[in-house]
């Protein structure tokens, strides 16, 4: 007999809602952060409606606020911040290492917990009437003016932040003590190394983002002067404070992103990844080097011209070690033997989305063109081409890529192909045209616009069409692939990495024998057996 | 099976923390002019050094924990630097 997965060893709800197992508290994860994805998404579904006419014909602008707050404040903290982490390196990180779960799983099950509580918090402050600051929280509105659900959606996100506080601290100590025998740093995989740098940033970016939020309550209940000048705060105080956390944010975004596609571009080119030292010192140096941009994202608040041109330098900085992923990737598919599997369409449109957006992050780090461009959509386009065109496709394609080893199933290559294809098209229709937007001056947040906008945005709303379409094929067919697809083998994609050494799904306990690592990572060894079949 | 810590540093601790507390709202009101906030800052950074050597135990911990701890510093450290920068600059 042979032993249960991890899946069918017991099917009580109880043994979900107290396991302790990395596996399961992934799917756990998996199901709240993609009911938080479509609600996040239904609101910007509602926005595009909106904007598909100059005049406000569905929506009133106060309805409007709290609609991209919505959209923000659940997609920022609900979904891109613990999407991979939480999801995929839950279940993948322990596997890859050798390890039986994580260093601390009944903490790993505290901040689902954790997070879920926040999340409530949020949905409840949503449902009561919701909020009118943006994600953002900007003072002093959100501390004099705003008489909408501000505290109850900031307690939200400071609830949740513990929760990334906790998967921080349990991937850090996990990924150093836990490493199978012969697995030393150098022979990590790369995903390993991006979702340590990851963690690092969560460890401590987000106890300042609680600090802030705390402060907010502080001064809107007690009158303590933080950001109000009347009582001797400083607004801008507030937005250095906030950025300190949110610009590393986004590196928390997508930096496991990139880890994803190291595995992805390796696995379908199968070579080893270009430059492997570099992509792994790339991923910290961008953890470190994130942290001291921020003020980019002030140029036109009255910030000193000195701290401006600090931070515009250093914006052009971090692009350093972004591009070393990019190039090195790139070189990693040169002479690859190549196919295009699902995962790998997903990979390929990372790059090219996330260079789009890294490259248009540069125009927006010019002292000059920032000025011209704050608060337009430029801003939205260019942050969506990271965080959606690449941070969501990134997670798409990791989650096709390991979907076998997760649910033990198949799923359609075809229709995954087709959404990989669609989710790429609606992207670019929905957000290209919104840099031509921008750079006309079309302001952000705003329900109503001159008529002269209106092709664009037309374009855009079509797309986002196309992309709500797009990314609802997956819950179908990953769905019913779940539940009917075909039995997947241990190692579909025949490649090395040690989780695809154990069956698929893995036993509760991940490896029935210790797995030891004798060499380094990405050793596809049917390279020059591969027919090239691209 | 873990071992009870001695609770005597802890409530020892926990006293200096509230003793410096009364300290600090005392002196609030003393009139020192500038002085007020190196004293109040010095009274703080003997907090956060109390909470760490004995509440987060960092005292008893071995070089990568004192790493880490160090490294939340060293953040510190940057966000007081580079928003200053702009503080201090403004025209």
């Amino acid at each position: 007999m042979t032993e249960p997965d991890y899946l069918n060893a017991n099917y009580t709800l109880r043994s979900w809602f107290f396991t302790t197992d990395h596996k399961r508290i992934a799917i756990l994860y998996f199901a709240s952060l993609t009911l938080f994805f479509f609600i996040g998404g239904a609101a910007a579904t509602a926005m595009r409606i909106e904007l598909a006419t100059p005049q406000a014909d569905l929506v009133s602008d106060d309805i409007y606020n709290r609609l991209f707050t919505m959209h923000g404040i659940i997609m920022v903290w609900f979904f891109l911040i613990p999407s991979i982490p939480n999801t995929l390196g839950n279940f993948i990180v322990p596997l890859m290492i050798g390890a039986r779960d994580l260093a601390f799983p009944r903490l790993n099950l505290l901040s689902w917990y954790i997070f879920m509580l926040g999340g409530s918090v949020t949905l409840f402050a949503i449902l009561a009437g919701g909020i009118d600051t943006g994600w953002t929280f900007y003072t002093p509105f959100s501390t004099l003016y705003s008489n909408s659900y501000v505290m109850v959606a900031a307690a939200g996100v400071f609830i949740a932040g513990f929760s990334s506080i906790l998967t921080g601290l349990n991937f850090i100590v996990t990924i150093h003590r836990l490493r199978a025998p012969g697995l030393t740093w150098y022979r990590l995989p790369l995903f390993i190394w991006s979702l340590y740098a990851t963690s690092v940033i969560l460890v401590l970016a987000t106890p300042v983002l609680a600090i802030t939020l705390v402060l907010i309550a502080v001064e809107r209940f007690f009158g303590v002067g933080f950001f109000d000048p009347r009582i001797g705060g400083d607004p801008l105080l507030f937005q250095h404070l906030f950025w300190f956390y949110s610009h590393p944010a986004v590196y928390i975004m997508i930096l496991p992103g990139m880890g994803v596609i190291n595995e992805l571009i390796s696995c379908f080119s199968r070579k080893q990844v270009f430059g492997y030292k570099f992509v792994a010192w790339a991923s910290l140096a961008i953890a470190a080097l994130g942290f001291l941009v921020w003020g980019h994202h002030m140029f036109v608040t009255g910030q000193s011209l000195l701290a401006s041109l600090v931070f515009s330098f250093m914006s052009f900085v971090v692009a350093v070690p972004s591009a070393i992923k990019v190039f090195n990737w790139t070189a990693t598919l040169h002479k690859g033997s190549l196919r295009f599997d699902a995962p790998m369409l997903y990979a390929l449109a990372f790059i090219g989305l996330f260079t789009i957006g890294g490259l248009t992050g540069l125009f927006l780090a010019c002292l000059a063109f920032d000025v011209h461009a704050t608060d337009t959509y430029f801003v939205v386009a260019h942050f969506h081409y990271i965080m959606v065109g690449g941070m969501v496709t990134a997670y798409f394609g990791g989650l096709h890529y390991w979907w076998p080893k997760i649910t033990g199933r198949l799923y359609s290559e075809y229709w995954a192909r087709a959404a990989a294809i669609l989710i790429f098209l609606g992207f670019n229709l929905t957000f290209f045209p919104q840099f031509v937007l921008g750079a006309e001056g079309m302001p952000r947040r705003y329900h109503v616009y001159p008529p002269e906008f209106q092709v664009w945005n037309v374009l855009s709303s079509g797309g986002a069409t196309i992309l709500a379409a797009a990314y609802l094929l997956p819950l179908l067919y990953l769905g019913y692939s779940a539940f009917f697809g075909s039995r997947a083998p241990a190692n579909p994609w025949d490649a090395p990495g040690l989780e695809w050494q154990t069956s698929s799904p893995p036993p509760e306990h991940n490896f029935d024998v210790q797995p030891v690592v004798t060499r380094a990572p990405y050793q596809y060894r049917n390279f020059e057996a591969e027919p090239q079949n691209a | 099976m873990t071992q009870r810590r001695p609770s005597l540093p802890l409530v020892a601790a926990w006293l200096g923390l509230l003793g410096l507390l009364a300290l600090t709202v005392t002196m609030a009101y003393v009139p020192l002019g500038a002085a007020n906030a190196v004293v109040a800052l010095s009274i703080g950074i003997t907090k956060a050094a109390l909470v760490a050597a004995i509440f987060m135990e960092l005292r008893h911990r071995d070089a990568l924990a004192l790493l880490f701890a160090g490294a939340g510093l060293f953040w510190l450290g940057i966000l007081l630097w580079l928003g200053l920068m702009d503080f201090l600059t403004r025209t």
